[in-house]
């Protein structure tokens, strides 16, 4: 568009529709989880959820954790390579990302399979089902977030990178993160 | 975004469509998207008009064999009343009203070429297909459609043995996962559209008050929809998987999904209330040559409404078994939301007042919608408070007073849309002695069909019961369910007017002038039917308020929005 057209009122530009749509899209994604751990503690309040964590592994979810919120720290550094412009740093950064969502995804499922052979199955009782409700939903959106950071570094392999891409990728990316920090506390220790 | 071009454009210029698929399935054109909207809305009101036919028959009649459908019992009449809930709220009133209008309008009104997303917006509508489509596959699978009402209150709705739909229930709750991803998805394209692509000139102040709307009802669906999707997954879970959130032998809680069906439902009835409150009020200035009254009031009003929606929600029940300490704020909440819409409804009223009134199509519509809403608020006040509703809940009162408001926002605020946009949409004229037909059999047949079922409701029937003519003290006054179904071949019959009118129209219809009805907002200074990209060259650009009708000192009773040579030359 050359300067005499006129143009939008509003903060135009495709960098900036994106994130005004992630934005309202990540409103909506605290409703749905705020639903679901909100029933979670009125459950518990009620008294029908009674939280069984001896039996969850509080260790390794906690180092579950840590490696998520680093995740979160290469997500800020691939980020910031893109806005340098630094491609390679970018694809580096956005490699480590997905590796430590793999990871956190590899490490829940082991948790999943030693919890169910000891017959904490999705039916034991309540506690089991929010339990495996709240997670899985979340490893789901982890799961959408290593997909979308993968398809951006390899698009960045092949030349096609939009550094504002990776803005909306970490907002995301971010979300996921802040949700699994109220879930550990909530369903680990609390 | 766009694999077009690399680098970050402002504006996509305006683009040519080519060929059959990219025209009519791959469309990312904002206006044909309205209209398979539109289309797809009008296809399942047949479906969802067709099984509310044989329930009425059915009740007038019970145990006949319904012509066209067949036999109805107790089992199947489950299944109908479920589906033609469900279809009419999400597969009809959401299509048509946000939907169609919004993809409509709110690029044409705040002079943008197209929505933010336009390939996510391809993406919403065909997932909405997707879902109509798993409602109606849902009819054919073994064991029937759902049958667990519209608001698929658990226990009921969480195990198969209870309803003996097994597959129909599951498809039927991925349908509604489908639709709510479709307008997740679309409110956020609506919501960015009209943050970042305003024309220049246009602030939020200058806004048409119907944008107002849309925005408040995709901020309300987007909000609300969250804690209904947890709730569906949880049900999934327990239909699926076996576990038993909702199961009280399983240590759950039936409640739990009341509490998070009417968290979204309530915001739900407001999503479909606000964009036919809308295209009311666009409506109300043009044929009564005044501006609107109270611009900022109505906006205003619709926030506090839209706030207020979210937590009122418990009004629904009532008599569920909930703390009953928690009846007191919520009918007081209840009372609250009522104060916004009088308010509008007010303004609307004061708008009309002393103004020069032109009874065309969209202005009967408009006034008709006004004058039945009303009527559906005043019996909401005796459902609103405790005391009235312990009586009257689950009775045809109820039946009567939603769809006085649902069809007042669907029927009447949606002819109302379609009648006064047809030409700008379609290019053509909709024919109006036809449309005069339609219009006066629909109004006098509505109200035959639901005002009676009031007395009926006071009488003791209650809802979803198949056969009235069991109870002995309702048999005396069946002739009120007879009166109200034939008063429905009268409806349906009108309707087949509309249809003809509507695809005749189209085809042969007079050719439409720029602004037929000497409107001031933007979408009325483009050809009609508007081409690709809207506006040609150069974006429009705004100098005044949407409604300068009749200002003192003017040469024309009405100064269109856009200033400049484009306003001038699209004159009709
Ligand atoms: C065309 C005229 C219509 C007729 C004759 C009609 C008739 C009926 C009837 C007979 C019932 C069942 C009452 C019962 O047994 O409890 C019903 C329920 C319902 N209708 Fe309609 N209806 C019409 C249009 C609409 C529209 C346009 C909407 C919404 C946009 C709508 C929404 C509903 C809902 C939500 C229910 C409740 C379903 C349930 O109890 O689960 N209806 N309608």
């Amino acid at each position: 568009m050359s300067a005499a057209t006129p143009t939008y009122a509003g903060t135009a530009g495709a960098a900036a529709r994106g994130k005004v749509g992630i934005w309202w899209f990540l409103a909506s994604e605290v409703m749905l989880f705020g639903g679901l751990i909100s029933s979670f503690v009125i459950s518990r309040l009620g008294g029908s959820a009674h939280v069984e964590h001896d039996h969850l592994n509080v260790t390794v979810a906690a180092i579950n954790t840590f490696i998520l919120l680093s995740s979160s720290y290469t997500m800020v550094e691939a980020y910031a390579a893109a806005e340098r412009g630094d491609r390679r740093g970018m694809r580096v950064f956005l490699g480590l990302t997905v590796l430590g969502g793999l990871a956190f995804l590899g490490i829940k499922a082991y948790e999943y399979t030693g919890e169910i052979t000891h017959g904490f199955t999705p039916w034991a009782g309540t506690f089991w089902s929010f339990y495996y409700t709240m997670t899985g939903l979340h490893a789901l959106h982890v799961l959408i977030g290593v997909i979308a950071n993968a398809t951006l570094c390899l698009g960045a392999r092949l030349g096609l990178e939009r550094p504002y891409r990776v803005e909306l990728a970490g907002l995301y990316w971010h979300f996921v993160d802040i949700v699994w920090i109220f879930l550990f506390p909530l369903v680990y220790l609390s | 975004m766009s694999h077009a071009s690399p680098t970050v454009t402002a504006v996509r210029g305006p683009h040519e469509a080519t060929g059959f698929f990219r025209t009519y399935l791959y469309a990312t054109d904002h206006k044909m998207i309205a209209r398979q909207y539109l289309l797809l809305g009008l296809i399942m009101a047949v479906v969802g008009g067709y099984l509310s036919y044989a329930m009425r028959w059915q009740l007038a009649w019970p145990d006949t064999e319904v012509p066209g459908f067949g036999f109805v019992g107790p089992e199947t009449y489950n299944v109908l009343v479920t589906n033609h809930g469900t279809i009419m709220v999400f597969f009809v009133a959401m299509p048509i009203l946000l939907g169609s209008f919004g993809n409509f309008l709110i690029p044409l009104m705040i002079g943008a070429r197209d929505m933010a997303f336009p390939r996510l917006n391809a993406l919403s509508f065909w997932l909405l297909a997707l879902g109509s489509a798993v409602v109606l596959v849902s009819f054919l699978v073994p064991g029937g459609a759902a049958s667990a009402g519209w608001t698929g209150y658990p226990p009921l709705s969480a195990k198969a043995e209870y309803t003996g739909v097994d597959w129909g229930l599951t498809l039927w709750l991925l349908a509604h996962a489908i639709e709510f991803a479709a307008f997740l998805l679309g409110g956020v394209n609506f919501l960015t559209t009209i943050v970042t692509m305003r024309a220049p000139g246009l602030g939020f102040g200058r806004l048409p008050l119907i944008i107002w709307q849309q925005a408040t009802a995709a901020i309300l669906f987007l909000l609300s929809v969250g804690p209904l999707i947890a709730g569906a997954i949880m049900l999934l879970m327990d239909r699926i998987v076996g576990t038993g959130f909702f199961l009280p032998e399983r240590g759950g809680e039936p409640l739990l999904w009341q509490h998070l069906f009417w968290f979204f439902g309530h915001p739900e009835v407001y999503v479909v209330l606000l964009p036919a409150l809308g295209a009311v009020l666009e409506i109300f200035p043009v044929f009564s040559r005044k501006p609107i009254f109270g611009y900022t009031l109505v906006v205003w009003a619709t926030i506090v409404a839209g706030a207020l929606s979210f937590i009122v929600w418990a009004h629904h029940m009532f008599v569920s078994g909930m703390d009953p300490r928690l009846a007191m704020p919520f009918s007081i909440t209840t009372i609250l939301i009522s104060v916004p819409f009088a308010l509008a409804v007010f303004a609307m009223i004061a708008s009309l007042y002393r103004g020069s009134i032109a009874f065309e199509l969209p202005m009967l519509w408009a006034l008709a919608f006004l004058a039945m809403f009303t009527t559906g608020g005043l019996t909401g006040i005796f459902l609103g408070s405790a005391p009235s509703d312990i009586y009257l809940n689950g009775t045809y009162f109820v039946v009567a007073h939603f769809h006085y408001t649902l069809i007042s926002a669907v029927i009447f605020g949606g002819y109302a849309g379609i009648y006064y946009w047809f030409p700008k949409m379609f290019g053509r004229m909709l024919g109006t002695r036809l449309g005069q037909l339609h219009f006066w059999s629909t109004l006098v047949s509505f109200n035959v069909v639901f005002f009676p079922l009031h007395w009926i409701g006071i009488a003791g029937m209650v809802r979803r019961i198949a056969n009235p003519l069991q109870y002995d003290m309702i048999a005396p006054h069946q002739w009120i369910n007879v009166v109200s179904t034939v008063a429905l071949f009268g409806l349906v019959a009108s309707q087949l007017v509309f249809f003809v009118n509507f695809f005749v129209s189209q085809l042969r219809g007079r050719p439409a002038p720029a602004n037929p009805w000497e409107a001031t907002t933007l979408e009325w200074t483009t050809p009609s039917p508007p081409p690709h990209g809207n506006w040609g060259e150069a974006l429009p650009v705004v100098g005044r308020g949407p409604y300068e009708y009749s200002v003192p000192g003017a040469t024309r009773d009405w100064l269109p929005q856009r200033t400049g040579a484009a306003a001038a030359e699209a004159r009709p």
